[in-house]
């Protein structure tokens, strides 16, 4: 079985505060972090490995401190991780994003399964897992919160997705790519084998020139098809609380029933 | 010099910091509060490879060096002392004691299962009428055949009722025991279960509450002849060297609860307003906090420095002494001044620092209290006293060595 993991280096949204002034996100000085739901993403394909054997391939695109996060996914368990880093990827939307990481994929080799987060902190469109997927002509399942059956042999697998109105169940053929949610699982720390690991590997650094077959004018900011007008924080919401009353906590949950029942809430 | 940690020891740290954070800290308030103990938390630390980290993997550990056993003491007791004192007592002075003295056997039969955190070690020192002042033990193994009879009470034990073993200090030459001379103790390891071994807990402690200190009885305690560690009249040495370990982890500790504190300090002073501005603003409050800072970055400094002469084997008695003194005054310092910035939120139980407060204090007095430390410094100052070399000493850290299995 071959895992390959798409990671993404993120500034720590915690940590993120926006230029009062100009409205933009002040990112000087803030620490970067692994994008937290990938972290499920890696422990999913390291279940898969502890599972069924074969290995795992972490890959991230970013700038050469990106490597940080490709030493995470080694201590928790990974076996393989490569960076994607230049000049030329610079500026890439998610649709050039998913085409480089497409194209890394590919000079990977034959692979059965490619893991996502459901979408990083910083950008958070989500666009980038159903990118790839498309890119590489596999089916993407998205919002993944459970692998009810999986068989390689067969190439079948049957997902959970976590809707906004339940759960959806749907079968899939392998390769597929799956971008998966928080409830997926509970990420494991990294061991401190594999923190030596990490910390002794050296990891292979792919540029533009590496990507051979891949056309240069998908790379980067001239290969993205979006236009960022303006980035603004929305005015702040305002709302009214009200507190309900009542002696009991029953009679508390009666009230706010009823107000929402009134509201057409529910 | 090379001031900056490296990368296995920053990931090293994130993680401990990390597991601490997602396996102690939920808890933490409500088993402190109940007195309680949580003997679930070894099997996490254990497959953590805490329980183990610093001794070869050969011997069933996690293969990496002094320093990371000093970090994780410092990410774990930045959540609670309680959590450090397990790393203290099972790992720098039980499981490193069992690496520096015992022979090959004791290793495999002894110090495997520890490393990997199956069986729990405590270190059994002190009793009613002998703290400080060691050579007062009253406890004595005397031989019959191919066994020690020991009897005498242990007290004041850290994990003494939740652990498996235990290091024993006892008198086995009575006519030296007459005279005060240390060259008649030895030390022994021994087993839960064995006849006669009993042990308690003590309750009301001031601090440390989520931890387990108790009492150990022997009344005639078969302890079979292999299980003397290094050689009779050794005991002494053994425990003192096995404090160079022990109270490296307390420095690293309080120098995370001094961290625990200046980080709930520097929180609380942005938040809480008097006079029409945070608290951070005023002056006397700055000034607490500039000492934490301060003491921070220098307890932190002496223990890496402690940690590093560790691994290049070179002895450290004095440097630890040093670093061990300084954090624990600092860490109790720095304490009282958290609760104080906290005014009287600081003085309930609703903020951590009034346990970081009672958790100071224990530090200030075990592994060799302010007192002592001071005088090993005087003396070490005056040329009183000098080191001479172990028999046996611990072992460098062999980045190759190991790791192999
Ligand atoms: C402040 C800011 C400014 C931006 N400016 C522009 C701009 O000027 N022009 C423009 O076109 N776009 C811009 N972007 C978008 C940027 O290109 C996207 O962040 C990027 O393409 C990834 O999309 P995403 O962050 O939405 O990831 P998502 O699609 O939300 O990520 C989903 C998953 O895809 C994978 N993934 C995403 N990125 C990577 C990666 N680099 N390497 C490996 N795996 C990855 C991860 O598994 C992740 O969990 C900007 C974003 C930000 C935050
Ligand atoms: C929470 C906790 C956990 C512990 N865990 C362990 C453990 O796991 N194993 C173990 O063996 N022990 C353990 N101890 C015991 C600890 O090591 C002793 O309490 C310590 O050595 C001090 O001994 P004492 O309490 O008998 O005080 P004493 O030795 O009686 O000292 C009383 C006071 O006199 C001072 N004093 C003593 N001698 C001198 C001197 N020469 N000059 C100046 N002042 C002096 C001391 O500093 C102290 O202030 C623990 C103690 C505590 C509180």
């Amino acid at each position: 079985m071959h895992a390959i993991v798409c990671i993404k280096q993120v500034p720590d949204t915690t940590e993120v505060k926006i230029d009062p002034v100009r409205g933009t996100l002040i990112r000087e000085g803030v620490p970067s972090i692994l994008n937290p739901f990938d972290t499920y993403a890696i422990e999913e394909a390291l279940r898969l490995k502890e599972q069924f054997g074969g290995k795992v391939t972490a890959i991230s695109m970013g700038p050469p401190q990106a490597i940080e996060v490709l030493k995470e996914a080694v201590a928790m368990g990974c076996d393989e991780a490569i960076l994607l880093s230049d000049r030329a990827f610079a500026g890439s939307d998610t649709w050039a994003t998913a085409y480089t990481l497409s194209q890394a994929i590919r000079r990977l080799g034959p692979f059965d399964i490619i893991f996502c987060g459901r979408q990083a902190i910083d950008g958070d469109t989500g666009q980038v897992g159903p990118g790839i997927a498309r890119q590489l002509k596999i089916n993407q399942l998205t919002y993944v919160c459970k692998i009810q059956h999986i068989d390689f042999d067969k190439g079948e697998i049957r997902v959970e997705r976590l809707l906004e109105e339940g759960r959806e169940v749907v079968e899939s053929r392998l390769p597929a790519l799956l971008t998966v949610v928080k409830d997926i699982n509970q990420p494991r720390y990294p061991t401190f084998k594999g923190i030596r690991r990490a910390s002794r590997m050296e990891y292979p650094i792919w540029t533009a020139k590496d990507l051979e077959g891949a056309n240069p004018a998908y790379f980067g900011l001239d290969g993205s098809p979006t236009r960022v007008v303006r980035v603004f924080t929305p005015p702040p919401r305002s709302g009214q609380t009200e507190i309900i009353q009542g002696e009991t906590v029953q009679e508390q949950a009666a009230k706010l029933v009823e107000k929402l029942l009134a509201e057409k809430i529910i | 010099m090379e001031f900056q940690l490296s990368d296995e020891h920053r990931m090293l740290e994130k993680t401990v910091r990390e597991f601490a954070a997602r396996e102690i800290a939920p808890t933490i308030k409500e088993l402190d509060r109940t007195h309680s103990f949580d003997p679930g938390i070894f099997p996490k630390m254990a497959e953590q490879g805490l329980l183990g980290i610093c001794i070869p993997e050969r011997y069933g550990g996690a293969g990496m060096d002094y320093i990371s056993l000093g970090l994780a003491c410092e990410e774990l007791e930045y959540v609670d002392t309680s959590a450090r004192v397990i790393m203290s007592v099972h790992v720098g002075l039980y499981s490193c004691t069992l690496f520096q003295w015992g022979t090959e056997e004791q290793k495999q039969k002894y110090l495997v299962p520890a490393a990997q955190g199956d069986v729990i070690g405590a270190f059994g020192l002190t009793e009613p009428n002998a703290g400080s002042d060691v050579v007062n033990l009253q406890t004595t193994a005397r031989r019959e055949g191919d066994h020690y009879i020991l009897n005498g009470e242990k007290t004041w034990i850290s994990l003494a009722d939740v652990a498996d073993h235990f290091l024993i200090f006892a008198w086995t030459d009575m006519e030296k025991k007459r005279r005060r001379d240390h060259s008649g103790i030895s030390a022994f390891i021994v087993e839960r279960g064995w006849p006669g071994l009993t042990t308690d807990t003590i309750h009301g402690k001031l601090g440390v509450r989520a931890g387990n200190t108790g009492s150990i009885s022997m009344n005639d305690v078969p302890v079979p002849a292999e299980n003397l560690l290094g050689q009779e009249g050794e005991g002494f040495k053994i425990a003192m060297s096995a404090l160079d370990q022990g109270r490296y982890t307390v420095a690293a500790g309080a120098t995370g609860l001094i961290r625990a504190c200046l980080d709930a300090s520097v929180r609380y002073a942005n938040e809480r307003q008097t006079f029409g501005v945070p608290i951070g603003r005023h002056q006397l409050i700055q000034q607490m906090i500039a000492y934490m800072a301060q003491r921070y970055e220098i307890a932190r400094l002496l223990y890496l420095r402690a940690g590093w002469l560790k691994n290049q084997g070179i002895r450290n008695t004095r440097e630890t002494s040093l670093a061990k003194w300084y954090a624990c005054d600092a860490a109790f310092d720095s304490a009282s001044d958290a609760v104080q910035i906290h005014g009287a939120y600081g003085f309930c139980d609703e903020y951590d620092v009034e346990r970081f407060f009672r958790n100071a204090k224990g530090a200030v007095i075990y592994e060799g209290s302010r007192e002592i430390h001071q005088l090993l410094q005087a003396e070490y100052a005056l040329g009183y006293r000098q080191d001479r070399p172990l028999r046996c000493e611990l072992p460098a850290y062999d980045p190759e060595t190991w790791t192999e299995s």
